[in-house]
């Protein structure tokens, strides 16, 4: 019996192929956005120029415009895609696993308690990639507390995992005030809150490293296990049935998903809401099947949160924060779930 | 295909226990035994510890006391599949894959055809696209079979088959298990609260009687209605009577 790839597949992956241009389209745009008015001309001249030295900046491109598109454009456009990346795969793994569309990294304590990491590492003066190190230990242990609470409860209901989510995020949110409290005022304070408030204003080499490293590494594997998903995302028993090492894969994608996460908190602050809402626009669009939701959530995110951060820097004269706008994009989107679940429920049963 | 039960046991278990917590046994002493092509019923009040078997028979849980044995690949069919996401049909039955897909792969075109032709053997070939919410109980039930002959399993363990399924779907699901036995020479266990059901088609029987004791043995012999009121608390009378020619038996509970 021989047989086609069915229409739909054909269909789904000219999606991906589409998402993935028009991400570049739009990071290309996004050079040409911000206050100091650059032509696309120029910052395709400017881009080039930067691609192969050797040309030399095209004619026309003046000094000021190459380091506005190239130094201060460029890294924050990269930050913000790898960021919207990480989190959408973030999220799209994290709902995978724990069958449930509507879990984010933030919504289950992971981003609260790498915040918590974080600011710890900024009280003790510690170095930045000492930073991701703590956000990362933060974010795991909230992740872990947050599961063993809901564990408790004996039941598979998202629930429990999302009010205990609410708790172990309250409970790092308290210590985070308290670590603010108790941070030198003249020194460590104005850090911390600066942090905490979450930008890709301060975009640079080395928190493009700090991001890409545990964002591509991490994604490469979250993409590469995406069938291992499908398995999980049938639950613990039948997982175990079909012959999936359920517990050690969990972990591993538990451990993977957090230092993802706590890598883009400690370079860009907590942005909220991201990891829940973008794997819920690629299932719209690709389908609920990780094979393909997995590539589908790194492209929207990357495109989604650079969207976000295109409108942070352009909607109003003074920057707006960019949590601020994926809360207010993304609340809405979680009620719109929230709606659809109590009225039809997810698994439609 | 093997028709003719052969003598090795696939799945055996003896002097089985197993506590969740300790000095409190869910059960203790069970032995039980199921060749190729053979049928084993399991019978019990609810909370007598079913689940937990076929949990332990599955390897989830592990076992207390006692031993189990169980050659070849096991296959679990839950008693009413949910999925949190909307997969195909196909997707579904391609689950069955998993131990031969590697760790990062994904299943090949062969997978593919494999589990079209398990699907076409239930007669749901043409449903491959069809998200599997969209099914009934019934074809759910044969999707997760077709899935166990893709995951090339010789073990069928079945929570209660055919309970949250209407009469005309319980008879087709028996069949099937009767076929996927006697056919295809699995090794089929399955628990149910039906004991007309496990005098239908089960070659065995294991009652669950309390913690600490149970009855095992050839379905006809040990589903008597003596026995079964002691499972149960409650009167059966056990049936016999004729169908297009030839001898029938089942189970009447008496309720009121």
């Amino acid at each position: 019996m021989t047989r086609l790839p069915h229409p739909s597949a054909f269909r789904q992956n000219a999606l991906l192929w589409f998402f993935a241009a028009a991400l570049l389209v739009t990071m290309l745009l996004s050079l040409c956005i911000g206050a100091y008015p650059v032509s696309f001309s120029h910052v395709a001249s400017a881009a080039l120029g930067s691609l192969w030295p050797g040309s030399s900046p095209f004619p026309g491109v003046s000094d000021k415009e190459h380091i506005v598109v190239i130094l201060v454009r460029l890294p924050r456009i990269l930050l913000a895609t790898l960021a919207g990346a990480g989190l959408g795969l973030a999220g799209a793994s994290l709902q995978g696993m724990m069958r449930n569309p509507l879990v984010g990294p933030d919504l289950i304590g992971i981003t609260s308690g790498a915040s918590f990491g974080g600011v710890l590492a900024i009280l003790f003066g510690l170095a930045p990639t000492a930073i991701v190190g703590c956000a990362f230990g933060g974010g795991l242990l909230a992740l872990v507390l947050a599961s063993g609470l809901a564990r408790l409860s004996k039941s598979a209901d998202v629930l429990p995992l999302i009010l205990s989510g609410v708790i172990v995020s309250a409970f790092f949110s308290a210590l985070v005030g308290l670590a603010k409290y108790l941070a030198d005022p003249e020194t460590k304070l104005p850090g911390i809150v600066y942090w905490l408030m979450g930008s890709f204003a301060g975009a640079d080499g080395q928190k493009i490293w700090m991001l890409a490293v545990p964002t591509v590494i991490g994604g490469a594997i979250l993409i590469g296990l995406r069938w291992r998903l499908n398995l999980l995302s049938l639950g613990d028993l039948d997982a175990a049935s079909l012959g999936a090492p359920v517990a050690r894969l969990r972990w591993t994608l538990i451990g993977i998903v957090s230092f993802i996460v706590a890598a883009q908190v400690s370079v860009s602050g907590g942005v909220g809401w991201v990891g829940l809402v973008v794997p819920h626009f690629a299932r719209m669009l690709v389908g609920p099947d990780h094979r393909r939701l997995l590539p589908a959530s790194a492209l929207i995110g990357g495109f989604y949160l650079l969207a976000m951060d295109d409108l942070a820097r352009s909607i109003t004269r003074q920057e707006l924060p960019i949590g601020l706008l994926t809360a207010l994009v993304g609340t809405p989107v979680f009620a719109l779930m929230f709606w659809k679940t109590q009225t039809k429920g997810w698994a439609r049963e | 295909m093997n028709s003719t039960p052969s003598s090795v046991p696939t799945v055996a278990f003896e002097r089985l226990g197993f506590a969740y917590h300790p000095g409190r046994p869910v059960f203790q002493n069970y032995s039980a035994c199921a060749r190729p092509g053979q049928i084993l019923a399991v019978l019990g009040q609810n909370g007598r510890g079913k689940t937990t078997l076929l949990k332990l028979l599955l390897g989830v849980l592990k076992p207390t006391e006692g031993h189990i044995a169980t050659t070849g690949r096991i296959a679990f069919v839950p008693q009413l599949f949910q999925v949190s996401f909307d997969y195909s049909v196909l997707d579904m039955v391609l689950m069955g894959c998993a131990q031969r897909v590697g760790l990062f792969g994904q299943p090949t075109r062969a997978d593919e055809a494999a589990a079209l032709e398990a699907l076409a053997r239930f007669g749901l070939a043409e449903m491959a696209d069809v998200p599997f919410h969209e099914l009934s109980g019934g074809q759910r039930q044969m999707t997760i079979f077709a899935r166990a002959l893709v995951s090339q399993a010789n073990i069928l363990l079945l929570d209660e088959p055919a309970a949250a399924l209407d009469l005309k779907n319980q008879g087709v699901i028996l069949e099937w298990i009767f076929r996927l036995a006697r056919h295809d020479g699995m090794t089929v266990l399955f628990t149910t609260h039906q004991p007309s059901q496990a005098l239908a088609v089960a070659d065995h029987a294991l009652l669950m009687n309390s913690a600490s004791e149970c009855r095992f043995g050839p379905a006809s012999e040990v589903l008597t209605e003596a026995n079964l009121q002691a499972l149960y608390g409650v009167p059966l009378k056990r049936l016999r009577f004729e169908h297009e020619g030839k001898p029938r038996e089942t189970f009447a509970p008496i309720l009121l």
